[in-house]
């Protein structure tokens, strides 16, 4: 860029930032009006208006610094948490990421009126620098809604990690399943078809089943143990369910939910104990329901 | 024997094994279930030992049937010991909600034989032993 070329965009840009500041207060209240600020501040219209008046003095501040293309621009600063925040609850409303750049780019016509009216003479320099000051800032809304969607997929990555359920192996044919959470339909298939897995692999014939970490036991819970405990006995392996809490031990009676055969002790450390000297003599098969 | 089924009922010495390997129709299903039934009263046995380890499907019916050679094999004092199912059949199993609870289950063979009070020793296979 030639020095001619450098100065007359600063001087676009000053322009613009004289016309942001002077016009500020109508600006705000056109945008109150748009969708983007509209649909996140829907109690005051007064709310919206301050968020405006925000953003149009971060832009003023930045056009001044002449740096509109710039997104660390120092100017985009003090706004950045507020637009996060709009962008994620615009976000939340169910809309495209285009959507809200869409709505975003609304918020240039305001300012590229008032600029046309205000200063014809000068209109094309500080236009173009308007314009790419406008381009800069759906850049950055873009670009912070893309990482609250990064942030939500690594958010759920770990907890999809801290569900998976492990199969221990702690004896010699003993595997133990350390149950943690929640024990919906989804989560308590993939624990059955683990566990069978594991019966195989180690050729397991106890299995231990503890729900320590299981924060409730309701009748849907309790079916889907019996289920996996059924499917391993047919599999020739037998079962045992630890870490019934008194709570919980309550609940199941209060229920009046039926475990039928299976064998229960309060804690892992009674069922390895009961595990080990079953184990011992074990040359029995497992015993159906008489 | 006049019967269509392919799968013979081994006599061990007052125990009895039935390998069932690959698919059982229907049909086949049913003269199992009469000649695994005769052969009991026959022989007198006290363990019967249905070895599935070789079906990748066990369907309501086949199920069906082998729940009732159980019940008939325990009116004729035997006990049924259902041997190496593999985990897809038993969630299948579980989930049409046939646990075959008047079933005992083992792992394999020898387990089954060991609750009857008949050990399988364990030998080395060739090629594994020292000599």
């Amino acid at each position: 860029m030639t020095d001619g070329a450098t100065g007359r965009a600063r001087a676009g840009a000053k322009t613009v930032a004289d016309l942001l500041r002077r016009r500020g207060e109508q600006i705000a209240q056109r945008w109150a009006d748009l969708p983007f600020f509209q649909a996140v501040f829907t109690v005051t219209r007064d709310e919206a208006v301050e968020a405006c008046h925000a953003v149009v003095d971060s832009l003023s501040a930045v056009a001044e610094s002449g740096r509109v293309d710039d997104l660390e621009a120092p100017g985009f600063q003090p706004i950045r948490e507020q637009l996060i925040a709009m962008t994620a609850s615009r976000a939340r409303s169910g809309l495209s990421t285009a959507q809200v750049d869409r709505e975003v780019g609304a918020l240039r016509e305001a300012a590229l009126e008032l600029l046309a009216a205000d200063a014809p003479e000068e209109a094309g320099e500080a236009r173009v620098q308007l314009v790419t000051l406008f381009a800069t800032l759906r850049v950055m809304v873009v670009d912070t809604m893309l990482q609250e969607n990064q942030e939500i997929v690594l958010r759920q990555r770990q907890q999809l990690l801290e569900m998976a359920t492990p199969v221990i192996k702690l004896w010699d044919r003993l595997v133990a399943v350390p149950l943690i959470g929640m024990l919906d339909s989804a989560r308590s298939q993939v624990v059955m078809e683990n566990l069978l897995e594991a019966i195989v692999e180690h050729k397991a014939t106890i299995v231990i089943l503890d729900i320590t970490g299981v924060s409730t036991v309701d009748s849907l819970v309790a079916h889907h143990l019996m289920k996996t405990v059924a499917s391993a006995r047919l599999m020739g392996a037998e079962c045992v369910i630890s870490g019934i809490r008194p709570a919980i031990a309550q609940t199941i009676v209060q229920l009046g939910l039926d475990l039928g055969p299976v064998t229960t002790r309060a804690s892992l450390a009674d069922a390895l104990e009961w595990a080990l000297e079953r184990r011992e003599g074990r040359d029995l098969p497992t015993r159906g329901n008489p | 024997m006049t019967s269509s089924s392919t799968i013979p009922v081994l006599d061990l010495g007052g125990l009895l094994l039935v390998s069932i390997q690959g698919e059982l129709p229907d049909d086949a299903a049913v003269s199992l279930q009469k000649d695994v039934t005769a052969a009991v009263a026959n022989t007198g046995s006290r363990g019967l030992i249905i070895d599935i380890s070789a079906l990748d499907m066990v369907d309501s019916f086949l199920a069906r049937v082998l729940a009732e050679v159980a019940a008939s094999s325990r009116l004729l004092a035997a006990r049924t010991v259902l041997v190496g199912m593999r985990p897809a059949v038993a969630i299948t199993l579980v989930e049409l909600g046939l646990s075959l609870p008047g079933m005992d289950t083992a792992r394999t063979v020898t387990e089954a034989a060991a609750s009857f009070g008949v050990t399988i020793e364990q030998t080395d296979r060739p090629g594994r032993g020292t000599s």
